[in-house]
């Protein structure tokens, strides 16, 4: 097989042909800023629109509740900074989870440093949030509860409905990062009791740069980037019109798919999870085995070491990603594992495998071929291996 | 990120493997920054290395590291064999990238610890060479 496996899908996606081509008019004939008056300007303006209301009604939201942004990163800031600053007559506590996406584990972390108080509310063994924990953390001064809808590691999906619920109950604003989630799975704010949202265009085979935060109406959120009267006023910034119509068209095609998608995906996932764990001995699957997301895969081969299993699929082809302290650019693993309690070492041998719709069955038994191969031969090279095997022998 | 020669080394491991009954083994790092080398050493009666072999647990660049630290010491002295630096080991490879130093490091300790298991199998001092640390891998982290 010479052709390239993308089994990377949860860290970006390429825009389909169908949103490249809705996107392109917009960089040139139809360039006109949405601020302007003249003809090709309304169309601009027109284009954001519909690609606003298409998002809306993905989530079962109004259009004027959607706010563009640069990508999941900046809404997931905007999110927490403002609900912080908004609502400092209230209190200075929020309550998060210890498996979020670094957008909003560093930004608490900023947020700490300037007098909030930030609970982190842990997981279990398969990285699903505990309620308990999380509805007895709430205080008279807590403002916000942010949980993501789904990880982007272990790809376990939290209960966002019980969250919601409790954050309704107890009259705290709940933010959800639903960067891996949205397109995947669905979700409907009003349901859900979600007051803000952050989503990303990459993730689901729209563009990069662009992403949004919805914001429920009636919430004091303010600015977060200064400057024009751009999203009503709350987010400035010449709209990046090729960006927002290429993630509506994305949107588009995500939703009319997404049942079709999430049933077959589910099944090349387990295909997947059951032949590697069938042939290869000691390794484990991390995350929920069935309330996890569609398209991941995440499994811990003991004895190996993330980084250079990464490096030998890459040579055959194979794009995938690994949880080890390596590919991190620090010594320790991710802090998801570590927070699922798996050892440093098991953390350090973990490999995630996130499908596409383009992904086949036959593409699964090769990617299975080169990993039992691949973790046989880092296990000969392994000194812990090695001791382990000794050890039985005993 | 690698260079050629790193990635020729994790490809195509020289040495790896293991001893049986050796004259010395040493083993460096720990699982839980993701490293671990162990380097087994047949020293024959004049002290020389006669033959090496390595075992690792770690990223690309550790397992290309201890690979060219057995290609380094293979065949010479013992005294020859403390000499090899991490530096040596890197400018061997033709360079690493920075986070990647620590691996160097650790190659270098492996020799080290394997050297200081043969030492004290063999009631002998070499001179220069010091306790290895039971793990480095805490303290390295610092350095960059």
């Amino acid at each position: 097989m010479s052709e390239l496996i993308y089994l990377d899908h949860a860290a970006t996606t390429a825009a389909r042909p169908e949103v490249v081509d809705a996107m392109l008019p917009y960089f040139t004939e139809k360039f006109g800023n949405p601020s302007s008056i003249y003809g090709i300007a309304a169309e601009s303006k027109k284009a954001v629109q519909h690609a606003r209301d298409v998002i809306a009604g993905s989530l079962g939201a109004n259009s004027e509740d959607i706010y563009f942004t640069a990508g999941g990163s900046e809404a997931d800031n905007w999110a927490l900074k403002a609900a912080v600053d908004a609502y400092k007559d209230k209190g200075k506590h929020i309550i998060t989870s210890a498996i979020e996406h670094h957008a909003v584990l560093h930004t608490c972390e900023y947020l700490e440093k300037n007098g909030v108080e930030v609970t982190y509310v842990g997981v279990d063994a398969d990285g699903i949030i505990n309620l308990d924990e999380l509805e007895q953390a709430i205080r008279p001064d807590t403002i916000l509860i942010s949980v993501m809808a789904a990880n982007n590691e272990i790809g376990t999906i939290q209960p966002i409905s019980e969250i919601g619920a409790i954050a309704k109950r107890h009259g705290v604003l709940f933010h959800t990062d639903a960067v891996q989630a949205y397109g995947q799975i669905p979700l409907q704010v009003d349901e859900m009791n979600i007051d803000m949202l952050s989503a990303s265009g990459h993730k689901l085979n729209g563009p990069k740069g662009i992403g949004f935060l919805y914001i429920r109406k009636g919430l004091k959120l303010r600015s977060f980037i200064h400057g024009g009267a751009q999203e009503r006023r709350r987010r400035a910034g010449t709209e990046n019109v090729p960006g927002i119509v290429g993630f509506g068209k994305a949107v588009e095609i995500a939703f009319a798919t997404l049942e079709e998608r999430m049933e077959k995906e589910t099944l090349l996932r387990d295909y997947l999870i059951s032949h590697i764990i069938e042939r290869i001995p000691y390794c484990r699957l991390n995350g929920h085995k069935i309330k996890r997301l569609p398209n991941n895969v995440n499994i811990s081969f003991q004895f190996v070491e993330g980084e250079s299993l990464l490096i030998m699929l890459d040579m055959k082809g194979i794009c995938a990603s690994s949880g080890s302290a390596c590919t991190s650019g620090s010594l320790d693993p991710s802090h998801v594992l570590l927070a699922i309690g798996l050892p440093h070492e098991i953390a350090h041998g973990s490999l995630r495998l996130t499908l596409g719709e383009e992904n086949t069955y036959e593409q699964m038994d090769y990617v299975v071929d080169q990993i039992v191969e691949i973790v046989g031969k880092l296990r000969a090279m392994s000194p812990l291996y090695e001791d382990f095997m000794k050890k039985n022998r005993k | 990120m690698y260079t050629e020669k790193v990635m020729d080394h994790f490809q195509h491991p020289r040495n790896m493997g293991e001893i049986e009954n050796p004259s010395g083994v040493g083993t460096v790092g720990n699982a839980k920054c993701g490293d671990i080398m162990r380097i087994y050493f047949d020293i024959d009666e004049n002290q020389i290395i006669r033959d090496v072999k390595f075992k690792t647990f770690g990223c690309g660049a550790a397992v290309a590291t201890s690979s060219m630290a057995t290609e380094l010491v293979k065949g010479k002295s013992i005294y020859e064999a403390l000499e090899v630096t991490n530096k040596a080991v890197m400018e061997a490879l033709d360079g690493l990238p920075p986070v990647k130093v620590h691996c160097s490091l650790l190659a270098e300790e492996a020799i080290h610890a394997a050297l200081w298991d043969y030492a004290q199998k063999h009631h002998i001092t070499i001179d220069g060479l010091k306790k290895p640390k039971a793990d480095i891998g805490e303290e390295v982290e610092e350095e960059y």
